[in-house]
């Protein structure tokens, strides 16, 4: 009787994902407020953190490249994203599908949900080193690519079960709960940093800049760790969240919205949690290096429990909670869209179940700054494609959602604008050495360029034989 | 009653922040702040169901 009701909730979760939005289904400005905020002040903030002090960022390189890049990501959800998501009301994957056709789309949603999977397990990675406090868990190192322990295996199946049955009911539960628990986290975040200060030789506000130079963001890395720069600070706030804004994937969110310029909302997940947080983390970090003599142990846990005590930990659990819930929820709703006729919360299990595999393996955590910027890299390109189909094909006279539109499975156009960009950026990195976190922006006009360019050849003929 | 657990859960995040500023002006010790942490997490986590997300939107 209760597993009948069960599965009958589960099933009635309804997320539009092949259909517009309705008027009635729209929320509120508040709603994407908390979701950003929540979700921007996550687990991998802990780690984000203090991965910019152990790359040697500078106090003024950090301050000034979180404030340009965050405020160029903002910007990109703003005038990219909602303008796209008001026009469509559909989720990325069904629009990609309209403009590249079924065939494209099915290797784009699995590379997608194989990336928000990889995503999802770095932040369960990270609440596991909150969880495993209590146990003596052995915790990973810097150098730390395969499970450590048993232990630590435990820990994320434990944290990773838990995630996954929370992600199965749906966006409004997940949106809920990060309403709930984002004002509270924050201010732990805050609040952790603070009261730690006075141990980094901080004992008035006039002390601050001082300490943040010499003790805190000192410009040396740690030892086998490469040297971060303004440009590479700002450019890593601004991509970030590449899939997301330039690359489209947040449609899925924002054609909730009432307004294109919710997408503004996108600064509370900015400033609060890719700003204060990263800096807030970035001090707690340096405290745990002055303590440990620059240990290479990297466990967000114990080091906001030795600032915050139980309250510490509890929050990095839960901000990895919280972000991991719509990043699994993505990636359910990725490969939802190549066999619509799945229920949402059995697709959501099996996402949940790669997510926590892929979490046992530390490396997600230790190289996440690397990872999060392919991951960004690799979508980045459709997110061209659908700003040009929408925007820029028009005005050339051909036809936008060219896959529905000639009823065709693959859009060679899109073929070729995704795999040359990426061939491209591939090119610049073994080449000439252009380090990851700067290939965005090049293979974005390359991106766009190219599917123009494809476009024209491939319709020309068709569109002007007047075919429908 | 909702004014009421609005007030609890104001406490709660107060709870939360405020100490650490006394932490750095060297009023209360680091543990006391854990402590004065964990109860306003504790404040905040029970009276914010009953307001916060009530309206469905």
């Amino acid at each position: 009787m209760a597993k009948s009701k069960i599965t009958e909730q589960l099933d009635s979760v309804e997320e539009y994902e092949r259909q517009p939005v309705p008027e009635s289904k729209l929320k509120s400005w508040k709603s994407f407020l908390g979701m950003y905020a929540g979700e921007h002040t996550a687990g991998t903030e802990f780690v984000i953190g203090p991965l910019f002090v152990a790359h040697g960022a500078s106090a003024n390189d950090l301050i000034w490249g979180l404030l340009i890049g965050n405020i160029l990501a903002v910007l990109s959800w703003a005038f990219l994203t909602s303008p796209i998501a008001m026009k469509e009301r559909i989720t990325l994957y069904y629009l990609l599908e309209k403009i590249s056709g079924k065939k494209v789309t099915t290797v784009y949603n699995l590379v997608n949900a194989l990336m928000f999977c990889f995503l999802a397990g770095s932040m369960i990675a990270v609440s596991a080193t909150a969880v495993g406090i209590p146990f003596g868990l052995a915790m990973p190192t810097l150098n730390d690519w395969l499970p450590n322990s048993i232990g630590w295996i435990v820990a994320v199946v434990a944290v990773g079960g838990v995630t996954t049955i929370v992600a199965m009911f749906g966006y409004n539960l997940v949106s809920k709960f990060a309403n709930i628990a984002a004002p509270w986290m924050i201010l732990v975040f805050v609040a952790s940093a603070i009261a730690v200060l006075p141990e980094l030789g901080v004992h008035s506000f006039s002390d601050f800049w001082a300490r943040a130079n010499d003790t805190i963001w000192t410009g040396t890395p740690l030892e086998g760790q490469s040297q971060f720069t303004f440009w590479h600070i700002m450019f890593f706030a601004w991509f970030a969240n590449m899939a997301m804004h330039i690359g489209m994937a947040d449609l899925s969110i924002l054609r909730y919205a009432k307004k294109w310029y919710y997408g503004f909302n996108s600064g509370a997940g900015m400033f609060v949690g890719h700003y204060i947080a990263w800096m807030a983390s970035g001090i707690l970090y340096a405290l745990f290096l002055k303590e440990t003599s620059f240990s290479t142990e990297f466990a967000p846990g114990p080091i906001a429990y030795r600032a915050a005590g139980i309250a510490g930990a509890i929050v990095v659990v839960i901000a990895g909670w919280t972000t991991a819930n719509p990043t699994i929820y993505r990636a359910g709703l990725a490969l939802q869209a190549i066999r619509p006729d799945w229920k949402t919360w059995k697709v959501t299990l099996v996402v949940g179940l790669i997510t926590t595999v892929a979490s046992m393996f530390p490396a997600l955590v230790m190289k996440l700054l690397d990872f999060v910027a392919l991951y960004g890299l690799i979508l980045m390109p459709m997110g061209a494609v659908i700003i040009m189909d929408a925007y820029v094909i028009p005005k050339f006279k051909l036809k936008q959602y060219y896959a529905e539109t000639f009823n065709k499975s693959a859009n060679m156009a899109v073929v070729i604008a995704w795999g040359v960009t990426l061939l491209f950026s591939m090119w610049l990195n073994f080449s000439f050495g252009v380090e990851i976190f700067f290939l965005g922006l090049p293979g974005w006009f390359v991106a766009a360029a190219l599917y123009l360019i494809s476009s024209y050849f491939i319709q020309k003929n068709k569109v002007a034989g007047g075919a429908e | 009653m909702k004014t009421l657990l609005k007030i609890v859960s104001l406490v709660g995040l107060l709870t939360t922040i405020v100490p650490s500023f006394l932490v750095f002006a060297d009023i209360i010790t680091l543990d006391t702040n854990k402590l004065l942490m964990i109860l306003g997490t504790l404040l905040w986590f029970i009276s914010v169901p009953f307001w916060m997300n009530k309206k469905v939107e």
